[in-house]
């Protein structure tokens, strides 16, 4: 099948997904995004790539700290950015999604960054853009419900890339709620493309996806035996809002669980590094005494973050 | 076609900028060729300043037509821009759209005191108004010709002629 986020050439037209992508366009993301680190540097923090094009943030689900990293990554490159908090506005007055997009490519939309509640929503805005003969929109997925969130995923593989070089030597730990989460979906595809040999996940059952065995990852209920000797942690949010039923007893009872604290991480490898995406729900998830500590690298991914998306919307513009 | 040698060139570019370095002065080579000639001109001429580096792709004029290049590399710029005189170091002028790239990416690192261009072969065929200060060599070369500078494996640099007439 024909993959719609690659063209006839193989560019990057959309970025969709990370399932599906070869290797080789997941490490030219991450060699392009080194570059535009440095902007940040500089006294003027702008380069011209995008001037004169508008992107358009599509949030139908809040979010502040995705929004604006697409919003400084959108600026840095020059671009017009326009936010729209769809949640808020036409939908709750009955216009459908692909009437929203109509509109606003009506209004000369360059690129949609597209957050949605419902998995699958980008992909849709994607094939209606080329089905209407507008293929030169471009569409980046920013969550799509449970599904995924590329470009958190590429920007925790250049962080991984970033610590520890090379990918197929490592032991990757991921940790918390993998059932409602489209980071850890993003995080296990890029990895397994990249090459990661031994990818664990560490949950309690009742938070784990029921085709986790397809996955091809070596799953761990206990804690302290999956973070043994693992060079990468990343924890996951533990995602309160989209709980539905007693998956859990207590955060409290979980944090004992499955909370990352120092005297845990002790288990993986000295020179471990600890990841999250953010928000940290601190003594929920992980310690605070982790999350300020020498092997967090939490910050540095926020930072990285902008860079992969300027990488990111660079390819997609130029392509 | 005889060309000329590439470390004659650049013997005769330093000759030419020597009674102008000041203490403050600071080079800045454009990827690649001219970075290789600006890392030469740096030793020969005792510059205090660390040696800049600017890798034009992200302020390319052809980017809407042609996207992002191929393999971009960090532009770093290890001094402070501002107050300071520049020298632009690259290998071969040519329509003058390279240099103009650069100079914007400059000028986003801070407002130098002075800027000037030092190339190593002027071959001709101007698309802006850019004049290089110092140059080491003219050349009348056709638009289908390209003049390329390479490096070999002992770091040995030569210019080189291809003909796609």
């Amino acid at each position: 099948m024909l993959n719609p986020q690659l063209n006839r050439n193989g560019e990057l037209v959309h970025l969709l997904s990370i399932d599906g992508l070869p290797r080789e366009v997941l490490l030219k993301i991450l060699d392009t995004a080194a570059p535009f680190t440095e902007v940040a540097e500089r006294e003027v923090k702008k380069i011209p790539l995008l001037r004169g094009k508008s992107v358009f943030n599509l949030f139908f689900e809040p979010s502040t700290r995705t929004r604006t990293t697409f919003e400084i990554a959108a600026k840095r490159l020059s671009a017009d950015v326009i936010n729209l908090n769809v949640g808020a506005s036409s939908q709750s007055k009955g216009e459908t999604l692909l009437d929203t997009v109509d509109n606003l490519s009506a209004m000369q939309a360059d690129m949609f960054v597209v957050r949605h509640a419902s998995s699958g929503a980008p992909y849709l805005i994607a094939q209606h853009l080329s089905a209407t003969g507008r293929a030169h929109i471009h569409v980046i997925n920013a969550g799509d419900g449970r599904h995924a969130h590329p470009t958190q995923g590429l920007l925790d593989m250049y962080t991984i890339r970033h610590y520890k070089r090379d990918f197929t030597r490592l032991t990757v730990a991921i940790v918390g709620d993998i059932l409602h989460s489209r980071v850890a979906r993003s995080q296990i595809d890029a990895l397994t493309i990249l090459g990661v040999p031994e990818i664990r996940m560490i949950a309690p059952p009742t938070l784990l996806p029921a085709e986790v065995g397809k996955l091809g990852v070596r799953v761990f209920h206990d804690m302290r035996l999956g973070l043994r000797d693992a060079d990468v942690v990343m924890m996951l949010r533990l995602q309160n809002e989209r709980m539905q039923g007693a998956l859990l007893p207590s955060p409290q009872e979980y944090f004992k669980t499955y909370g990352l604290t120092p005297e845990k991480l002790a288990l993986a490898r000295p020179d471990a590094i600890v990841m999250h995406p953010g928000p940290m729900n601190r003594g929920v998830e992980i310690d605070s005494a982790v999350a300020d500590g020498p092997r967090a690298v939490i910050l540095p991914q926020v930072t990285f973050g902008i860079a992969v998306r300027m990488a990111v919307m660079s390819m997609l513009a130029g392509a | 076609m005889k060309l000329p040698d590439a470390q004659n060139l650049i013997d005769r570019l330093a000759g030419q900028m020597r009674p102008d370095v000041v203490k403050e002065t600071a080079l800045v080579g454009i990827l690649t060729g001219g970075m290789w000639i600006a890392e030469r001109l740096h030793a020969m001429l005792g510059i205090e300043a660390p040696l800049g580096v600017i890798d034009i792709s992200f302020y390319r004029d052809d980017y809407g037509r042609r996207g992002l290049h191929r393999d971009p590399k960090p532009s770093s710029m290890p001094f402070d821009v501002a107050g300071r005189p520049i020298v632009i170091v690259d290998d071969i002028l040519y329509t003058g759209r390279t240099i103009r790239a650069a100079l914007n990416e400059l000028f986003d690192y801070g407002r130098p005191a002075r800027v000037d261009l030092a190339v190593l072969v002027d071959r001709g065929g101007r698309e802006l108004p850019i004049c290089p200060r110092y140059c080491a060599q003219a050349l009348d070369l056709d638009r289908s010709q390209n003049l390329q500078l390479e490096k070999d494996a002992q770091g040995r640099l030569s210019l080189r002629l291809i003909d796609h007439a």
